[in-house]
């Protein structure tokens, strides 16, 4: 193969770099872990997120190289961030807000899945039979 | 078309230069990667809304789950992460022998995750905390648990097939490695896989939290 | 004279597996063309046949069954095998890669295989009809998608399939589009045609992979009922409603974004004139294209759906209509003033600017909430989306089509025919939707099989005017096949047109350009330079 292409050169990053962010990486693992034992109320899956959001930037800046690399990159992994944002909250306009401004007044359709209904019997049946004493 | 003078075997015949064809095909994968996260979005989605109209049952439910298993999968994950980034470190520096032995590493990394998966996913069919009208466990308190299992499995489900997909195109990437197919001048391939594989564990890092750390 | 004897991408190689296998961009875009063309005739006659059903109240030709089966095999297979891929896979393969002078688009070999996937999802979904063709209509709203004994699987399996050519496509022309611009032709020198496709192919990367999800989910829920969408397992099918459109409104613009880049070539070219506000077209294609994320619920507004995101959907709906707008009137005022000369593909941008226009008003209709709860599911929603697909993207088709056929083929289509069939497809195509406008305000509902013979007349007046418009096609379609092999040639540039596709050969050479292209002006300096044309002859 001939070289001809001299301008050609990605730079290797340092070997400390990869190892650093493994590093933070798994101490961020722990972290997140432990908290999850603290009660935040409300705030547990926010700090849960807040954390995964860190770690998942480590990987995607460093890793991925989108530090070093083009911004266009970044941009087009931002966007897709962005448009996953627009699909949940816009979705939860609906699905968060139903009945607030009319009241649902009927609720025909039962909370639990008839599924359970059956699973209830049985196994008030399996408890019937060893009662029995058979 | 005939390839001009001193033209690089790998370059294809419409790009002018290697410089372009290797920014092509990374613009190229972070276009998929943007499907991939988009793709997995209907999940996340379904996950959100499920959650916010049951947050008491996907507490009660995400119980059944194994921490241990789930965070020592996540460390696995992440150094598999790791070895990758260090085979194409090791490429971009021409050591092709160590890029290698990192490909093979990342490899058995992805193999055990599998295997801690697998045993996860059998305890739980065992107990039939399955998804929908095959959900037969009754130890879940509040309503309908077996929406919380039908996620788990989609989502751990799509997320292992990217796992083992992931290790196929590794395994093909270690196989023209071996063929002495990349150097630190040409390695776009290593490089693509590469930025899948990170995906594959950026998505677990979130899926970690979301099932089995729930507050 | 009338032979073509320079070497080009048809005569290169022969035989059928060197096509089938090509990873020349024009033969992709070839192969597109005759996969979308068979899907256009297919539900085509499933179109003639609902409107022979409807023409009385009662059974004509099929019984009730059948007809729900066959207005959802219409949708699904105009939808997702025709509409989505026609203009970007067919057209755009063909000339994206020579308007921006590269030799070929950035993935050959993913282009080749987004065809054969093509090919494969639209095996699936033909194949549904013989294993219990699907009745629930192209959206598969649940429960009933779910319930239905027909082969849901199969349909849903090959528009999933589909999707992934989709996004192959589009990841290919974006990356093309950035990086294998000829030197010196920068954004704002790209002819608008290639915006159009960019911002599409943004679109197809954005939305497709949820209709994917939605698709595996839908599925999930059949095999093993996980419950998510059905109300008895503790679900809820609204949510199935939102993942369904929140592919299903931008594809809408995946359908009418690159047509709107055709019209601003065609306008143009045929109104020899600069083209008018040439950024707020770019831009408004990507503002389109971003806006569209942002207004799916109005397909929802008596679903269940919250009020308050009814609001929200609806105010954003109206959003749309602002860079719609804007592309219209700087088509208009590029018209002001030209020097239009009325050539077939002219007429049908005419088409489109008239008929687009109805479209997309009566669509501002429906995106107003105490409006569209009277015109919901009804034929007013049927014409408005038709006015759109139809008056919209396939005006815009066939504009293209005719404008690009000498440069595809080398060779030209019979003028006279041609105006005669874009005459009948107008007016046929007028009578049969303007009448379900009336139709559906007065209450008329979409997809029903009977209906009140108050509506008679204006029933048998639109199937009438099915037969116009199907006879319409049918000659378009009969002289451009034989012009393709028999036509007289048309040479480089017919059309007297300055963008980089009419400086090579008709048909170009494999490698697209006999000399590597120089860009010596704008795409549209038809005020500053004066090109030849090469038809007719003198
Ligand atoms: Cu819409």
């Amino acid at each position: 193969m001939v070289e001809l292409v001299p301008e050609h050169k990605h730079h290797a990053l340092p070997l400390r770099v990869y190892l650093g962010v493994a590093g933070a990486l798994m101490v961020l693992t722990v972290i997140t872990v432990a908290v999850s034992y603290v009660d935040f109320g409300g705030w547990n899956v926010v700090v849960a997120l807040l954390i995964a959001g860190f770690k998942a930037s480590l990987v995607a800046l460093y890793f991925m190289h989108l530090l070093y690399d083009n911004k266009l990159y970044m941009f087009i992994f931002l966007s897709a961030v962005a448009f996953l944002v627009i699909l949940i909250v816009f979705t939860m306009f609906d699905t968060v807000q139903r009945g607030r401004l009319d009241e649902i007044k009927d609720k025909p359709i039962k909370q639990q899945a008839e599924i359970y209904e059956k699973l209830k019997t049985d196994s008030l049946d399996v408890e019937h039979e060893g009662d029995s004493g058979h | 078309m005939n390839h001009k003078e001193g033209h690089p075997e790998f370059l294809a015949h419409h790009f002018a230069e290697p410089e372009q064809q290797h920014e092509s095909a990374k613009f190229g994968m972070w276009v998929f990667l943007l499907t991939e996260i988009l793709l997995f979005g209907g999940l996340f989605l379904a996950y959100t809304v499920f959650r916010s109209w049951n947050p008491d049952m996907f507490y009660n439910a995400h119980l059944a789950l194994d921490r241990t298993l789930g965070a020592v999968n996540t460390v696995v994950l992440i150094t598999s992460s790791l070895t990758m980034a260090l085979a194409i470190r090791s490429i971009q520096l021409n050591r092709k022998k160590h890029s290698m032995y990192f490909l093979i590493a990342t490899l058995v990394f992805a193999a055990v995750f599998l295997v801690i998966k697998y045993f996860e996913y059998s305890h739980k069919i065992h107990l039939g905390q399955l998804p929908g009208k095959y959900y037969t466990y009754t130890g879940i308190e509040g309503n309908n648990p077996h929406i919380f299992f039908g996620i788990y499995f989609a989502m751990t489900g799509l997320h292992g097939v990217h796992v083992i997909a992931g290790m196929i195109i590794i395994s093909w990437i270690l196989i023209r490695a071996s063929r002495n197919h990349f150097s630190h001048e040409y390695y776009t391939p290593m490089e693509m896989t590469g930025l899948y594989w990170h995906l594959v564990d950026l998505i677990w890092i979130f899926l970690f939290p979301l099932f089995y750390l729930i507050g | 004279m009338n032979t073509i004897e320079s070497p080009n991408y048809m005569n290169a190689k022969k035989g059928i597996l060197s096509w089938l296998f090509t990873l020349d961009h024009k033969r992709i875009g070839i192969l597109y063309l005759i996969g979308i063309m068979a899907a256009f005739a297919l539900g085509g006659i499933l179109a003639m046949l609902i409107r022979m059903e409807l023409i009385h109240p009662g059974q004509d030709i099929m019984d009730a069954d059948t007809y729900n089966q066959v207005f959802t095999l219409h949708g699904a297979v105009m939808i997702f095998l025709f509409i989505i891929p026609s203009i970007p896979a067919a057209l755009g393969n063909f000339f994206l890669p020579i308007m921006i002078g590269a030799r070929d688009v950035a993935f050959p070999k993913l282009n080749l295989a987004s065809w054969w996937i093509f090919i494969g999802g639209s095996l699936f979904a033909v194949f549904s009809m013989y294993a219990g063709a699907v009745d629930t209509g192209w959206t598969f709203y649940t429960p009933y998608s779910t319930k239905t004994g027909t082969a849901v699987i199969s349909m849903t399996l090959g528009v999933f399939i589909l999707g992934f050519s989709s996004i192959f496509t589009g990841l290919n022309f974006i990356v093309t589009i950035h990086k294998l611009r000829a030197p010196g032709l920068t954004w704002y020198k790209l002819p608008l045609f290639v915006w159009g496709l960019y911002a599409t192919a943004i679109i197809q990367v954005l939305a497709t992979p949820v209709l994917g999800m939605t698709l595996i989910l839908l599925i999930l829920e059949r095999v093993f009922q996980i419950g998510i969408f059905d109300p008895a397992m503790g679900g809820d099918p609204v949510l199935f409603q939102h993942f369904f459109w929140f592919y299903s409104h931008p594809a809408v613009y995946i359908m009418i974004l690159p047509g709107m880049g055709i019209i601003s070539e065609l306008i143009s070219v045929f109104a020899h004139k600069k083209i008018f506000g040439y950024k707020a077209i770019a831009y408004s294609s990507l503002a389109i294209a971003f806006i569209s994320f942002l207004v799916w619920g109005h397909h929802m507004f008596v679903s269940g759906q919250s009020e308050i995101a009814a609001m929200i959907f609806s105010f954003l709906t109206f959003l749309v209509g602002i860079p719609s707008g804007i592309k219209v009137f700087n088509w208009l005022t590029t018209l002001y003033k030209g020097s239009i000369t009325f050539e077939t593909p002219m007429l049908y941008a005419l088409s489109f600017l008239f008929l687009f226009t109805i479209g997309g008003l009566t669509g501002i209709f429906l995106g107003a909430l105490a409006t569209d709860v009277h015109l919901h599911d009804t034929y007013f929603v049927v014409a408005h989306f038709h006015y759109v697909m139809v008056g919209g993207t396939v005006m815009a088709f066939m504009g293209g089509l005719h404008y690009w056929w000498p440069k595809m083929f080398g060779r030209m289509y019979n003028e006279k025919w041609a105006k005669f069939a874009a005459l009948l497809i107008f007016v046929g195509f007028n009578i049969t939707f303007f009448t379900q406008f009336i139709l559906g305000s007065q209450g008329m509902p979409r997809r029903y099989y009977n209906y009140l013979d108050q509506y008679q007349p204006l029933h048998a007046f639109s199937s009438y005017g099915s037969w116009i418009l199907g006879l319409g096609f049918l000659i378009a379609f009969i002289y451009l096949f034989y012009a393709a092999f028999k036509g007289r040639p048309a040479g480089r540039n017919p059309w007297g047109a300055l963008t980089f596709e009419w400086e090579t050969p008709s048909p170009p050479p494999t490698e697209n350009f006999d000399k590597d292209p120089v860009l010596r002006h704008e795409p549209y300096d038809y005020d500053k330079v004066l090109v030849e044309r090469t038809y007719p002859e003198k």
